[in-house]
């Protein structure tokens, strides 16, 4: 394929006098991962809304995998293969953690029955969540909701993975743990955007690094060059890169 | 080796679909023991079950809180009426096709009241309701405001004697309310349940994951009106009249519908069964306190809304895990798991 696979060209997006997103062009390749860090508000959320479709863009264009989805609806953009994970879980709290991703597999993917119940299985192996599968998703504690939210955004077998926070309040080990999990992901071969706040982790997958402040692009290339710019340590004034 | 797997949907059903043939078939012969009377209260109560289970689908799964589905039990009674009247259809083939008839209304209805969210959506339906009853009741080859009754000969139609018509208007009830809650089980046990369910659950993450949500709310909205059409057809035949007011009545055929849902466990499917049960025992015990009757149903129905809102048996469900229709798909492993990342991450000795 020519060209990436994500392309965000000049997207702009307002709530009233607030600009969550001002001209905002960015570009995902194809297998690449790509970590977003940036204070809270700058828009990091709402850029995953305009990818996905959650929020329609007030000016701009977005292409994936050659074709244009600026206008196209959220499932049609999932059913292209763009996954994605809540900062906030949306579990569907009633039905079991199994049927959450089985319905990512049905409508997602686009799979039988039969073939989404092993698909499933093994999402939910590589995600830790096997012994929870035959229970309700409501009853998951948040760091469970999260992994729920990476789980089902497989499911749906994308080509890129959208990321939200789903690192925070982890302990050390399982960071590593959740690490090893997102490089396996990447290993086979999909696409993922990132947004993180815990750097160290971010950095250790990712391959290239973009800051978001105030709805734009602060500063954008190789993790370590970027972290050690200085008007990124402004913003980050504090937070340790190593 | 990879690890295998299959889906269980679980033995339950097929005990509890065995009791439900006999329970229908004890039902079905109930006009034979019983006088005429309780026949025509179960009756009603089959109905209802249907209406209940209707507005359940539409509100409780779908999301679609409307306060309009009078519109369609009116649209459906009139529809059997002219079919019957005018046309001279047979009045029980003129059922379904009343079902047909408010179906058919029912998209381009969909297409305006679909744009409205939450409770606009709700006050929308409304309107359109009253719009129905209001244009209804301006076509003097309807009856205008006083309605319209069947005509001898059409009474006829359906048989001779008294008795024997009751009995047939208790199977049509009985048959429409057991039609209706297999559709629903049936429903929700494939796909469009799986995706229903979601939309029930986060309407944003079920899109996010690839459902066509809107589709989904439009098939339901549309088969429900089908339905609610035919039972309307069905309740105006059996009464032998209708009128703007009776046909459209907003409390007969929707606020007595929501009370049996919300305080029966909407979502569920055995929400809607309890609640029928429920309001027709309170409707036999306070009959004689006239409008105290509704204020009392009334404050129940709030009570519920605030401090209870899954019901009763959001209740029973949740502390004794009971599930009379089984919907839920279980995940069961065939061969052993190959690796779990992230389970060694939840044990922090691991
Ligand atoms: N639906 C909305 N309506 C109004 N303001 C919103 C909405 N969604 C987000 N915002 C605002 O947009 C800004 C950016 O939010 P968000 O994208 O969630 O930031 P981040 O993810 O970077 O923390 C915040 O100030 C937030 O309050
Ligand atoms: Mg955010």
């Amino acid at each position: 394929m020519t060209g990436p696979l994500l392309e965000l060209v000049e997207v702009s997006k307002r709530y009233g006098a607030l600009t969550v997103a001002d001209r905002l062009s960015l570009a995902v390749g194809d297998g690449e991962a790509l970590g977003v860090i940036g204070p809270n508000g700058a828009g990091k959320s709402t850029m995953f809304n305009l990818i996905t479709g959650d929020v329609r863009a007030d000016a701009g264009a977005i292409r994936f995998a050659g074709g244009d989805v600026t206008a196209l609806a959220p499932h049609l953009r999932c059913r292209r293969g763009i996954g994605r994970s809540y900062q906030i879980p949306h579990p569907f709290a009633k039905m079991t953690v199994f049927e959450n991703l089985l319905v990512a597999a049905i409508y997602g993917a686009r799979r039988g029955e039969r073939e989404s119940a092993a698909r499933c299985g093994e999402v939910l192996d590589l995600t830790g969540l096997a012994a929870k599968a035959n229970i309700p998703a409501g009853t998951l504690t948040l760091l469970e909701r999260k992994r729920l939210e990476l789980a089902r955004a497989l499911a749906t077998e994308p080509r890129l993975l959208l990321l939200d926070e789903i690192g925070g309040g982890l302990t050390e080990h399982e960071t590593r743990a959740l690490v090893e999990t997102i490089r396996a992901i990447r290993a086979a071969g999909t696409a993922i955007v990132w947004i993180e706040h815990i750097v160290h982790a971010l950095l250790s997958v990712v391959d290239r690094l973009v800051v978001i402040n105030f709805g734009r692009k602060l500063a954008e290339g190789e993790p370590q060059a970027v972290m050690a710019e200085p008007r990124v340590r402004e913003v980050y004034m504090g937070i340790p890169t190593q | 080796m990879r690890a295998a797997f299959r889906i269980d949907r679980g033995a339950a059903g097929r005990v509890f679909g065995l009791a439900a043939l006999i329970a229908a078939a004890a039902l079905a012969s109930l006009p034979l023991w019983v006088d005429s009377g309780v026949t025509r209260l179960a009756g009603e109560m089959a109905y209802y079950l249907a209406l209940a289970q209707l507005w359940n689908l539409l509100a409780g799964y779908a999301g679609l809180v409307s306060v309009g589905q009078q519109a369609y039990v009116g649209l459906g009674g009139y529809a059997l009426f002219v079919l019957c009247g005018s046309l001279g259809v047979h009045p029980l083939l003129a059922i379904p096709l009343a079902g047909a008839a408010a179906a058919a209304l029912s998209l381009p209805i969909a297409l305006i009241v679909f744009r409205l969210r939450g409770a606009q959506f709700a006050v929308g339906t409304w309107v359109v309701a009253e719009i129905c009853q209001l244009v209804i009741a301006q076509l003097p080859s309807l009856g205008g405001g006083s309605g319209q009754s069947l005509t001898a000969a059409v009474v006829r139609a359906i048989a001779a004697g008294r008795t024997t018509r009751e009995m047939i208007f208790y199977w049509c009830s009985l048959a429409a309310g057991l039609a209706v809650l297999a559709l629903v089980y049936g429903l929700l046990r494939s796909r469009i349940g799986l995706a229903l369910t979601a939309i029930r659950d986060s309407e944003p993450a079920s899109r996010s994951v690839g459902v066509d949500t809107f589709r989904t709310k439009l098939l339901t909205y549309v088969v429900v009106a089908f339905c609610t059409g035919a039972v309307g057809g069905l309740i105006f035949l059996q009464k032998l009249r209708i009128s703007p007011d009776s046909g459209f009545g907003l409390q007969d055929w929707t606020v007595v519908v929501i009370f049996m849902v919300v305080i029966g466990g909407i979502g569920t499917i055995e929400g809607p069964f309890l609640g029928l049960f429920i309001y027709f025992a309170l409707r036999q015990l306070l009959a004689d306190y006239g409008s105290w009757y509704l204020i009392i149903l009334g404050c129940v129905a709030v009570f519920f809304m605030l401090y209870a809102r899954d019901g009763i048996w959001g209740w029973i469900s949740a502390r004794f895990g009971l599930q009379l229709f089984p919907v839920r798909r279980h995940l069961v492993r065939v061969t052993p798991a190959r690796r779990a990342s992230l389970d060694d991450a939840a044990d922090p000795k691991g």
